[in-house]
């Protein structure tokens, strides 16, 4: 009996735990196991996310921590007068800069005695915390001859050294005697900061200015290069726009499909993915060693951007075309416009925020481009300035923003390793901007179906 | 259709401005050569800009070879005017210069460049080296015990007991640099003498020349690091490996004191009155070159080597040596050659 009513209990329990699935309120093993490897894989993605912002915040925070400086830059501000008779002797000399600085450093040791500077100093300790004043000096006097005689206000920079005390880059615990600083200049330095005299002020002639020569890392600025990239996109965008949107507009719509077309999409395709050096290689002996263009000119290294953008503009300029619905053609087409107005009214302005994206992202790759550079020249010593002229700016020597930043990158004393940083901040900024406008036209003139 | 205008319009802009400027003369000077004379160019350059009526030349880097290489391309606009170079140029430049019409070359010597070895502040006590450590150190072949032998050191202290008990890891310069020359000359090859490891090697049957490029070898094992970029590179390497010991030029250990340590070379330390008395072993003179037939067409050429060599600039009081380069003292017999055009013969 007792077996009779146990049996049937202990029957009905296995038969309880199979049934038990069936409820949705409980989940079953398979369904707790996708649900654990969908969890599992969003968080892979996360770890990825976060890995991703991880370096990117460290990129970032060393690109600013590094750049900073060269935003600043230290100056000494001083009022000395220089007489005509020591403007015509320094005009007369072959190194008039030299002289003006002579001039100058006589001036300042005067005026530190009357000052009754407490700290033990000579002509020598001066010239190594000024920069390289002269050239400020003669450029200045040679405008405006008639303020000879007169105090004049100055603001020049200091050395390099000076300068990184300054920010922090040179301790007391860190230098080392040498020619260029000597420990006991910081006295010096630090009595000058006391009363005002050298100061930390915002680094205008970096936004503004040209390279300078590696003894003078005070002077460089990346302006000049800035005009030099930008007369290198007026190239760029004048010529691969129009011909890469011709050449797309062709390939899309009126080709025909046959061996020699599949031919040239897939040799595009390539093209593309040529690596730009080999861009550059071409440009040294087609551009200059066969046409004779000018070395190191902005027009050059356009040319062979240009060559290297075309693709990119061609691939997206095709996709957008593409995007557009047939439909639009063919009611333009029905309604009896001919093929190349339908093309022209109707479907160009629609593909025209993808056409222009593509092309702001080709221009923005091209700005970043060093590689192709190098072998044309546009990598060196440039200390033109600005072009006076439309013409000029294509033609005369420049350099552009990547290749100031590998030039300055290469220099001995450490102020230019931070320009480098600088000048890759700069160039950021300009990337990011176009990336943005990119961005915005897309967004305004897009249109869905 | 009034796209397909605009755009034709464009295009031939471009292309117009494009040919126009193949039509107009060049009137700056341009520079190309080495990296070890391009800090020295720079500074040139800016200052020739600054006190003369002429634009500031151009000046490029690429190395030796490679400057003496786009200096020899032929006579014209398109090609350079003035070659910067650490080392003398050599018959077969001078011959593939005949070739292409670069005929009357002038030879300018602006003045010398120690080579130091140098490491980092506060790494291992590298403070004395001499050229038989270095060749055994970096040769692949040395002589133990009489016989020349694979090399079998791997350590500083197994070379010399003077030296730190560190790993061997030397960054030298890259062979398209004419530091590299230098270096093999008159550190590996005085080594390899000195050590008698070539006598040893001549003794075995080789030829005198074979010896010697065989003693002008590095080993090839990954203690000895060709570094083809800039001093720059070296400093990165040496910053990131303490035992590591660099070849600089003395103009960018000077720039530099602050990361680096300099060791002496038998006994002597690098400075510029030591090497301009001869008694620092490894410098070398440095050189420019000027293509005659570009002097009275690139206006301001002449001006600009003369400019160079004059005594208020490479001279001891120069700013050329108060970056670090060891003056001439035969300057004024540059400055007198220049003035006479002469030409190499």
């Amino acid at each position: 009996m007792t077996d009779a009513t146990l049996s049937p209990e202990g029957a009905k329990a296995p038969e309880k735990t199979s049934a038990q699935p069936r409820s949705l309120y409980a989940t079953d093993e398979l369904t707790k196991k996708r649900n654990a490897s969908e969890k599992r894989f969003q968080a892979y993605g996360i770890a990825a996310i976060g890995a991703g912002l991880f370096f990117l915040v460290v990129l970032a925070y060393s690109i600013i921590s590094e750049g900073i400086p060269a935003f600043t830059r230290t100056v000494l501000t001083v009022e000395f007068t220089v007489t005509q008779e020591q403007f015509d002797d320094a005009e007369s000399q072959l190194f008039k800069t030299r002289a003006y600085e002579a001039v100058f450093t006589e001036a300042m040791s005067a005026q530190f005695e009357q000052k009754d500077i407490q700290v033990p100093f000579d002509i020598a300790a001066i010239e190594r915390i000024v920069g390289k004043p002269g050239s400020t000096i003669r450029e200045f006097y040679r405008a405006n001859p008639d303020k000879l005689g007169q105090p004049v206000a100055f603001e020049l920079a200091a050395s390099s050294r000076v300068d990184g005390y300054m920010n922090g880059r040179l301790t007391r615990d860190n230098i080392t005697d040498s020619r260029f600083l000597m420990k006991s200049d910081l006295d010096l330095v630090d009595v000058l900061v006391e009363s005002g005299i050298i100061q930390t002020v915002f680094n205008w002639p970096f936004i503004t200015g040209a390279d300078s020569g590696v003894d003078n890392p005070g002077g460089a600025g990346i302006g000049a290069s800035v005009v030099g990239s930008f007369f290198m996109m007026l190239v760029v965008l004048f010529l691969s726009l129009p011909i890469g949107v011709a050449a797309s507009i062709y390939l899309e719509e009126f080709a025909p499909q046959n061996k020699f077309t599949d031919l040239i999409e897939v040799n595009i395709s390539n093209l593309a993915a040529v690596p730009s050096i080999v861009f550059g290689i071409l440009g040294l002996a087609v551009f200059i060693q066969f046409m004779h263009l000018p070395q190191s000119a902005p027009i050059v290294g356009g040319l062979v951007l240009t060559l290297m953008t075309l693709p990119t503009i061609i691939i997206s300029t095709r996709a957008s075309l593409k995007a557009v619905p047939p439909s639009i053609r063919d009611a333009a087409l029905g309604v009896g416009a001919s093929k190349m107005q339908a093309v022209f009214h109707h479907v160009l302005p629609l593909a025209m925020p993808g056409i222009l994206t593509g092309t702001i992202i080709g221009l923005a790759q091209a700005l970043g481009e060093t590689a192709p550079l190098l072998l044309i020249g546009m990598v060196g010593f440039v200390a033109r300035g600005y072009p006076d002229g439309f013409v000029s700016g294509f033609m005369d020597p420049n350099s552009a923003m990547p290749a100031q930043i590998y030039t300055w990158a290469a220099r001995s004393d450490f102020a230019f390793y931070e320009k480098a940083w600088g000048g890759i901040i700069v160039l950021l900024i300009f990337l990011l901007s176009m990336n943005i406008l990119a961005i915005i036209l897309r967004r305004r003139f897009e249109r869905r179906w | 259709m009034k796209f397909t205008t605009l755009v034709s319009a464009t295009a031939l802009a471009v292309a117009s401005t494009a040919f126009v400027g193949a039509a107009q003369a060049r009137d700056q000077v341009q520079v190309a050569g080495s990296s070890t004379v391009l800090p020295y160019a720079s500074i040139v350059a800016e200052v020739f800009g600054e006190n003369t009526d002429f634009p500031t030349p151009v000046v490029e880097s690429g190395g030796s070879s490679a400057g003496l290489k786009r200096f020899c391309e032929g006579v014209g606009e398109n090609t350079i005017d003035v070659a910067n170079a650490s080392r003398a140029i050599r018959e077969k430049e001078i011959k593939a210069c005949a070739e292409n019409g670069v005929t009357d070359i002038m030879e300018v010597r602006i003045g010398y460049d120690g080579i130091v070895f140098a490491s980092q502040k506060d790494g291992p006590a590298f403070t004395a080296f001499t050229p038989v450590q270095w060749h055994n150190a970096l040769a692949p072949k040395v002589l133990v015990d009489g016989a020349i032998v694979d090399n079998p050191y791997t350590k500083w202290s197994e070379v010399d007991a003077s030296l730190p008990d560190v790993e061997i890891a030397a960054f030298i310069p890259g062979t398209k640099h004419g530091t590299r020359e230098v270096f093999e000359e008159k550190v590996l090859l005085v080594g390899c003498e000195e050590s008698g490891a070539m006598k040893a090697m001549m003794d075995g049957g080789m030829s005198e020349d074979d010896a010697e490029d065989a003693c002008l070898a590095v080993r090839t094992d990954g203690k000895s690091v060709d570094i083809d970029g800039d001093y720059t590179e070296t400093l990165a390497r040496i910053d990131s490996n303490p035992n590591g010991v660099g070849v600089f030029g003395l103009a960018f250990y000077e720039n530099n004191t602050d990361k680096l340590k300099v060791a002496t070379m038998t006994g002597v330390a690098p400075s510029t009155e030591t090497i301009s008395t001869g008694e620092y072993p490894v410098s070398r003179p440095l050189f420019f070159y000027v293509k005659k037939a570009h002097i009275g067409v690139i206006p301001g050429l002449k001006e600009y080597a003369q400019f160079f060599v004059a005594d208020e600039i490479a001279g001891p009081q120069g700013p050329l040596a108060q970056y670090g380069l060891v003056s001439d003292p035969e300057l004024a017999a540059t400055q007198a050659s220049i003035e006479a055009e002469e030409t190499m013969k």
